[in-house]
């Protein structure tokens, strides 16, 4: 038995440090946190990032609450924040788990650091897929909107302030349109995928219905500036695509670059917490084998609970960054 | 680690009551943003904001200090992983915050426009 138990004060081994413990933390433990530290400010970068941007263009920036406005099987209701509130909740609790599972290994109780681990890993799990389908709601959109030739993105309210959808108005015109595709175009021409309307349909759409009005991206005292209806048949007159939902290029929500720092803080953030679910199932299978019993330490989990903590930690700043303020 | 074998389960269940009670909090700020907080501004931010950045910090620290277990780890640790993280950030926001303000001021003030 003796001789298949490896510790890391092994004096011939120490590839773990041995027993010199700068800082009074294992090798491993230490470089967690160094790298927890360096990846810590590569969010703050990106985060500082979308800040700059949005102070950029501070007067048009999305308001996150006319954004992220889906709860599962409560279509059509309007109701921001619920959603990111219960995936805060599930990252939060996935955190206690974890925690727990560290305190259990601390008292060398395997069972307990195995019912432990399995819950961590299971909230990674829902968290992952609640992001995929707050993903699917972004890039399907909800109302669509046209953006002008200058680049600014138009949407369209009822009297009431309501949004619309471009389906409740746009009307069908007798016209062809095919998609440009490489087998149609010369020399390797193609388009990306063609809205569902023309823009001469919703123009037609917003003529054919009196009570629509467009709504601008400039905010003014906290809300977008809705105008009249002279103007809004002017500013549609420079009318130039269609947007439906949101991709890298546009999106219908506004500012083209929100929907690029959304999908890149949140994926980034969302591959992370993967790789950490990852991490934890490669641990919890070593708990179950006994690893760490034999090791006579639970060190590992403690390390990767160091990991999990830290995904839960940067979603605390996305949630604020991107859904609060 | 003189408290490695000590069961910390009652701490962790409270710290998980704080942090849920302060995004509670945060929720309902963030849904009903009331006017008082919305509308009052503070070195350019409104305090509705400047109160989910303290928040936030607010549950940041429970996460590091309880969930991560710095309060255990040595002052020497503690202090070379959270003082350069809190520097360079309040570096990097200062710079490129201001920077971003200053390039809004180029655009509403001179004759090149962005999006129209």
């Amino acid at each position: 038995m003796e001789a298949t138990v490896t510790t890391a004060n092994n004096d011939e081994k120490t590839w773990g440090g041995g027993d010199i413990q700068p800082l009074g933390a294992s090798y491993g433990k230490m470089m967690m946190w160094f790298f927890i530290v360096s990846d810590a400010l590569t969010f703050s970068g990106f985060l500082a990032a979308y800040g700059f941007s949005r102070f950029k263009f501070i007067e048009t920036w999305p308001l996150p609450d006319e954004v992220f406005t889906h709860f599962p099987f409560m279509h059509g209701v309007a109701a921001p924040m619920y959603y990111v509130a219960f995936m805060t909740f599930i990252l939060i609790f996935s955190s206690v788990t974890m925690v727990l599972a560290v305190d259990a290994g601390h008292q060398m109780k395997k069972n307990k650091v195995i019912v432990y681990m399995f819950l961590t890993i299971i909230g990674g799990l829902i968290f992952v897929g609640s992001q995929a389908w707050e993903w699917k709601n972004f890039i399907n959109g909800e109302y669509g909107a046209i953006e002008t030739k200058g680049g600014s993105i138009l949407q369209f309210v009822n009297k009431e302030g309501k949004q619309v959808a471009l389906a409740d108005f746009a009307a069908t015109l007798p016209e062809e349109r095919t998609q440009l595709s490489r087998s149609h175009g010369t020399w390797f021409m193609e388009e990306p995928s063609r809205s569902q309307y023309s823009v001469a349909e919703v123009q037609a759409g917003f003529k054919a219905h009196p009570d629509l009005l467009i709504r601008t991206e400039v905010i003014k005292d906290k809300q977008k500036t809705i105008l009249s209806r002279a103007e809004s048949e002017q500013r549609l007159g420079q009318a130039a695509y269609v947007v439906e939902g949101a991709n890298l290029e546009r999106n219908e929500y506004g500012n083209k670059l929100f929907a690029d720092f959304f999908f890149f803080i949140t994926g980034f953030h969302g591959f992370h917490v993967f790789s950490g679910v990852i991490i934890n199932i490669v641990i919890f299978f070593n708990v179950l084998l006994g690893t760490y019993e034999k090791r006579k330490s639970y060190e590992m989990v403690e390390k990767v609970g160091l990991y999990w903590h830290f995904v839960d930690l940067v979603w605390v700043f996305v949630f604020t960054v991107f859904y609060l303020v | 680690m003189a408290h490695a074998h000590e069961s910390n389960v009652g701490r962790i269940w409270k710290v998980f009551a704080i942090l849920s009670v302060v995004t509670i909090i945060e929720v309902i700020l963030g849904i009903y943003k009331p006017d008082a907080l919305h509308r009052q501004y503070f070195l350019g931010l409104s305090l509705l904001n400047w109160i989910f950045y303290g928040l936030t910090i607010f549950k940041a620290y429970y996460i590091v200090w309880a969930f991560m277990h710095m309060e255990g780890e040595k002052s020497s640790l503690r202090w070379s992983v959270v003082l350069p993280v809190v520097f360079l950030v309040l570096y990097l926001l200062f710079i490129l915050l201001t920077e971003g303000h200053y390039i809004y001021g180029v655009f509403k003030d001179s004759t090149i426009k962005w999006n129209f």
